[in-house]
């Protein structure tokens, strides 16, 4: 049976985070150094400390946003509503926090809890209603995008009222201890949502069940689990890492901007797949992912700094997602 | 997993880099962050702060994300404009508050920042380079005036009753006619959001509850088309409609007679004063806090002016 293979391919926690093949990985940093290396010496503006900074920053929300989605690409599903899903659980926080004026760890949880509801919802449709993933998700992006507007009267939400909301993302604990190197909180954050998923993902059930359910679904059903529940229970903890994701991105702009979000499933799901992760599920990694939006934010970050045109910009980037999967399909091979 | 796939990457990216390496090196250099880039508006923008880059001998750069809900990738861009160390900056807030953090960094850093488009709440920046709503409503009202004879009801349907521009071009209109207008009667001011449609609904309801009404203002494209679609509708024939902005809609509704005549803003003059107040600001100059970047109106006859039609887009 393929899915307990893929089980036992996974390993332990560390080897889940790097997994196997560890050349390849080195290669994957190897050539990211290399786009750092090529731009530095095409500005010297880019590689300063402020600017390392700024790419890591520009990463974190897309990033913990692609993490959410790698876990339901490898199931073999996608799910389009992370990007407004994202934005509703901002507006959640705003709604918490400055309508309601409740104390800061209860908006965040808030945030979080929302997004784990909308993730349930969607988990739901999908497992249990049997709707594909890509219409079940179409149809929560809109439901939130909607929701977000509705619920805000269209209005950001300003969180001026919660001192300390924006140095969730803005502030810097590492800054702090070691001074000079004020890498933002919201990398951090990043960083540890990295760790935490490749955590699940390798060590424990619902990470084994989410390879085998991208390997094999009938071959899970077909050996007792309750492949719906568990189906449903990753797209309920894909929806709380979005709500992380959210609770950042208001953080970051210290409001709620109820009519953003709309896009960035793409960038994520861009990410994801440059990380090596096969849409057609059972295989990818979360170390692969934050690899993929690093190089996304890199090359974006490196092509502003060399003050490539825009339009130019962004047929740059879509030719390295069609190079990235065009390389790994043929190494396949 | 990733090696060739990420070589190839770096080849191309590498490619890339190789042949803009010159563009920024030398010379003084002024990173405009803008609301967008793709929108007509942006590229007469854009196209005007180029004039001004040419004619004082300095480069700049201008970026605006893909829409205007996208205010974290508009930071991110602003950062990423920081890095490159410029002399000035032009920016136009999507949302004054998110981008505060940065225009400290800039300010610390020296680097004098240009407000363009729409204020930034903030006292960072030296200078606002925008259209002076007030007055450019001001001017819809007396054109409204003149053609309405000085005297009859007239309507405004406006975009919001928040956003900067929504209320200073409703009371720029509704001042001028109280200062300078005493027997015309504004009935009703009613916001249809900007949406055509919306818009559409709430002019037919004006006429049918005003109907003697003599004109209606439409504070932005979307407004205006509003109104002219809701006249149209209703088989109106003598009323008078002044619109803002332009758009192919406006355009042909102003050719057609439907509309009397339009305020259009003048993008370009908004991208070349941003750029000279810039570069005044980066040489040490003194710099008016609020520069008029001027407006236009415009009818049928004068629609194919030059230099009216420069500032015009569809």
């Amino acid at each position: 049976m393929t899915a307990s293979v893929d089980v036992k391919k996974e390993g332990g926690f560390l080897a889940g985070l790097i997994k196997s093949g560890a050349h390849q990985k080195l290669l994957a940093f190897a050539s990211l150094i290399m786009l750092l290396i090529g731009f530095s010496l095409g500005s010297p503006n880019f590689m300063q400390m402020s600017n390392m900074i700024a790419i890591l920053q520009a990463t974190s929300v897309i990033g913990v946003l692609a993490i959410g989605v790698t876990l339901i690409i490898i199931t073999g599903g996608i799910d389009l509503s992370i990007g407004t899903m994202m934005t509703f659980c901002a507006v959640i926080c705003g709604v918490f926090l400055t309508y309601w004026g409740l104390p800061l760890p209860i908006g965040v949880l808030a945030g979080i809890g929302a997004g784990a509801f909308c993730g349930f919802c969607s988990g739901t449709f999908v497992a249990k209603m049997k709707i594909p993933p890509f219409i079940a998700t179409l149809g929560m992006m809109l439901i939130l995008k909607g929701l977000s507007l509705v619920i805000s009267g269209t209005r950001p939400i300003y969180f001026n009222d919660t001192p300390g909301f924006d140095k969730i993302s803005r502030g810097s604990l590492i800054g702090d201890v070691i001074p000079g190197f004020p890498i933002p909180n919201g990398v951090l954050i990043l960083f540890l949502v990295a760790i935490g998923t490749a955590y699940v993902l390798s060590k424990t059930v619902l990470g084994r069940y989410t390879y085998a359910l991208g390997s094999n679904e009938e071959a899970v059903r077909l050996s007792g689990v309750n492949a719906d529940r568990w189906k449903i229970a990753i797209y309920t903890f894909a929806g709380s890492i979005c709500g992380v994701a959210g609770v950042l991105i208001a953080s970051r702009l210290n409001s709620a901007q109820p009519a953003l979000g709309l896009g960035y499933e793409l960038e994520a799901i861009a990410a994801v797949v440059i990380g090596g992760t096969s849409l057609a599920g059972g295989r990818g990694t979360i170390l692969g992912t934050l690899i993929g939006a690093l190089i996304m934010s890199v090359l974006t970050n490196g092509l502003r700094v060399m003050s490539v045109a825009q339009e130019w910009q962004t047929v740059a980037t879509g030719a390295i997602i069609i190079l990235a999967v065009y390389a790994d399909m043929s190494r396949k091979k | 997993m990733f090696s060739r796939r990420t070589i190839l990457g770096t080849i191309a990216a590498a490619t890339l880099l190789s042949g803009t390496t010159a563009a920024i090196a030398e010379g003084e250099y002024v990173a405009l962050v803008s609301k967008g880039f793709q929108h007509q508006f942006w590229q007469a923008v854009q196209s005007g702060a180029e004039m001004a880059a040419e004619e004082l001998g300095v480069k700049i750069t201008f970026e605006g994300p893909d829409n205007e809900t996208m205010v974290d990738k508009q930071i991110d861009m602003l950062a990423a404009a920081l890095a490159n160390k410029p002399a000035a900056i032009g920016f136009a807030a999507l949302d004054s508050q998110a981008a505060i953090p940065l225009l400290r960094d800039a300010d610390k850093a020296g680097i004098p920042i240009i407000a363009f488009d729409s204020g930034v709440d903030s006292d960072i920046p030296l200078a606002t380079a925008a259209t002076n709503n007030v007055a450019a409503a001001a001017l819809a009202a007396e054109k409204m005036a003149e053609f309405i004879g000085g005297k009859g009801k007239v309507a405004v349907v406006a975009h919001d009753q928040t956003s900067r521009t929504g209320i200073e071009r409703r009371d720029g209109f509704l001042d001028k006619i109280k200062a300078d207008y005493p027997d015309i009667e504004v009935v009703t001011v009613q916001y249809g959001a900007g949406d055509q449609l919306k818009s559409t609904e709430l002019t037919k309801a004006i006429l049918t509850a005003n109907p003697d009404l003599n004109g209606i203002f439409g504070t932005n494209e979307g407004s205006a088309i509003g109104v002219v679609n809701g006249v149209t509708e209703m088989a109106k024939e003598d009323i008078v409609i002044i619109g803002y902005d332009s758009g192919k809609a406006q355009k042909d509704a102003i050719r057609s007679g439907l509309m009397a005549g339009a305020i259009t803003q003048n993008p370009v003059g908004i991208g070349y004063e941003t750029v000279k107040a810039a570069v005044m600001a980066a040489r040490g100059e003194a710099v008016d806090s609020d520069i008029d970047t001027g407006f236009y109106y415009y009818d049928a006859d004068t629609i194919d002016d030059p230099k009216i039609a420069a500032v015009l887009y569809d």
